[in-house]
């Protein structure tokens, strides 16, 4: 399948028309943020260590680390599909440890890992989801979601039978359904070829500047992340290591590609940086 | 392809309302949706769910029919009410396609990794447990119908025949099926599909104390009380006691709804803490086949 390379819109981090930045909380704000896992012989082993972000509204920000750092855990608990052992989550101002159900009908989720079930077909799925968020007009907003990323002629077909890129694009549909005011996404173009890839990434950046949403996504890809992020928050072992704007890490770590400082960062010992040397450009 | 700029609407659209605290009717309904896509979705599936209960009606039938007649030993206590054995095997069905619809639902989301998908949306566990057990009240009576339907042509038996009682017998059936669904769902949360294979087998550990085909008094005296505290003894007892005699037994029907109230109590219990011991553990992202 080819897209046309389409020019990306530009990139602004846009809050709503009504929001005064004095009064209106975070996207997400984390204290303390802690989560261990019993094991076996009866330790346990602490997956997200006492980490404290904010992320402003409107922005995308970028969550790296490498396999085990702590990323998924960190989304899991954000989304309230896992409970802290320790610290609070705040999404849209609002406390998951309490009031979860107020504010998920605001956020949704997309990752390659969890599909939608494979025997219902596209529109079934849609559909399903589209009650589930309370949708006025569903039939309207599945074949206009289905028109604007290229799936309607894959609508009556099974999830399942669906080609990657194209699961990826029903993934996105479903987590477009509400309009999210935020949206979380675990590493949205992986195993993508790179023409897909590009294609999604565009669609993101047109969906964040038409609507002001903000993205937390959680990605491998540093090219993507220095093209969609204003903000990065960099993960090892369970604790923040390091953050701030991608050019602002390029200059401190004197790399010229995000890769090379994510590189930098997994391969060092301690603290990437001296914690008062880290910059809070996500704050 | 990617849109143009002007295919975009540059104005977000209508957001939905928020939902309030409590039961959505809406979010019930379309995960009962998603269940009957699915059920749809196959002709196979919905051929099984009434090919076991018609197997076993006919079979059982027939075994009520020897029983009775002269060549089976006529058996007088078969004898005393026609259809017994069909009635306790139709009853029987009942209980365990509502436990299995229960199950069934809830594993076609763990077969499909689903989970994870469904609780960032505003479902709440109550709403889909409620969802889980309209689709077993669905799945329960596409199964149990045509076999009652059938007995009548094939034996001149209707299970209908014991009029209102049967509706009472039916409810607390279906809802101790409910009950150890719950449980089978709270067990597979928390131990992994390992534990997938009670699904089809947890209802069978009762049938032995439920007396489904024999009285009570019939089992050694100390599994009587067991068998007593089982909602199922009392519906069967109260059948055989409605065939046989004629006379509806409240004191076994007062039983059966008292001790459901504490089996369902039990069971929303058990699902409930499960469901957070889940959330604890990571398990709702990550469970499946």
């Amino acid at each position: 399948m080819t897209h046309p390379t389409i020019a990306p819109p530009t990139m602004t981090a846009r809050p709503s028309p009504d929001a005064n930045p004095a009064t209106v909380p975070p996207a997400i704000r984390v204290e303390g943020l802690t989560k261990r896992f019993p094991t076996p012989d009866r330790s346990s082993v602490t997956a997200v260590d006492g980490i404290g972000f904010t992320v402003p509204r409107g922005g995308v920000t970028g969550l790296l680390g490498g396999n085990g750092a702590g990323k998924t855990t960190t989304i899991s608990m954000l989304l309230g599909l896992l409970l802290p052992t320790a610290g609070t989550v705040e999404i849209l101002g609002v406390d998951m440890a309490r009031h979860r159900h107020a504010v998920l009908p605001r956020m949704n989720f997309s990752s390659p890992y969890v599909e939608l079930p494979h025997r219902l077909t596209v529109r079934e799925n849609l559909t399903v989801y589209a009650h589930l968020y309370g949708l006025t007009c569903v039939k309207k907003r599945v074949r206009d979601l289905a028109e604007h990323l290229d799936l309607t002629r894959f609508l009556d077909r099974p999830s399942g039978g669906l080609s990657a890129g194209q699961k990826t694009r029903v993934a996105l549909a479903k987590a477009l359904l509400n309009e999210p005011e935020l949206l979380l996404l675990d590493e949205p173009t992986a195993s993508l070829d790179p023409d897909t890839a590009d294609w999604i990434r565009t669609y993101l950046e047109r969906y964040r500047t038409r609507t002001g949403a903000t993205i937390l996504l959680a990605s491998h890809n540093m090219l993507e992340v220095e093209r969609l992020c204003d903000g990065v928050l960099m993960m090892r072992q369970g604790r923040i290591v390091d953050r701030g704007a991608p050019a602002a890490l390029l200059a401190r770590y004197g790399r010229k590609t995000l890769e090379e400082v994510f590189l930098d960062i997994a391969r060092a010992d301690g603290d990437a940086v001296p914690a008062g040397e880290a910059a809070d450009a996500a704050e | 392809m990617l849109p143009s700029d002007a295919a975009i609407p540059r104005r977000p659209a209508p957001r939905p309302p928020v939902p309030r605290a409590g039961f959505s009717l809406r979010r019930i309904g379309a995960m009962v949706l998603r269940y009957w896509y699915l059920l749809r979705g196959s002709w196979p599936r919905i051929l099984e769910l009434a090919y076991w209960p018609t197997m076993q009606m006919i079979l059982w039938g027939y075994i009520n029919q020897f029983m009775a007649s002269g060549t089976g030993g006529a058996s007088g206590w078969v004898a005393q009410g026609a259809g017994v054995l069909v009635s306790a095997v139709l009853l029987w069905d009942v209980l365990f396609r509502g436990q299995l619809g229960v199950s069934v639902s809830f594993l076609e989301e763990m077969w499909s990794r689903n989970l994870g998908h469904l609780f960032v949306s505003p479902l709440r566990p109550g709403e889909w447990v409620t969802a889980l057990m309209t689709m077993s009240l669905l799945r329960t009576l596409i199964g149990v119908l045509p076999a009652a339907l059938l007995a009548i042509p094939f034996f001149g038996y209707s299970v209908f025949a014991l009029g209102l009682p049967l509706a009472a017998f039916f409810v607390n059936l279906i809802v101790l099926g409910w009950s150890l669904g719950l449980l089978v769902v709270a067990l597979i949360l928390r131990y992994g599909m390992g534990a997938e294979g009670l699904a089809w087998i947890v209802v069978f550990m009762l049938a032995p104390v439920s007396a489904v085909y024999y009285p009570v008094s019939v089992l050694p005296a100390w599994l009587q009380p067991l068998s007593r505290a089982l909602p199922s003894s009392h519906v069967f007892e109260g059948m055989r006691a409605l065939l046989f005699e004629g006379t509806l037994r409240w004191d076994h029907l007062a039983w059966a709804f008292g001790l459901n109230a504490v089996y369902m109590a039990l069971g929303i219990a058990v699902f409930l803490l499960a469901f957070r011991q889940a959330r604890v553990r990571g398990a709702l992202l990550q469970t499946g086949e």
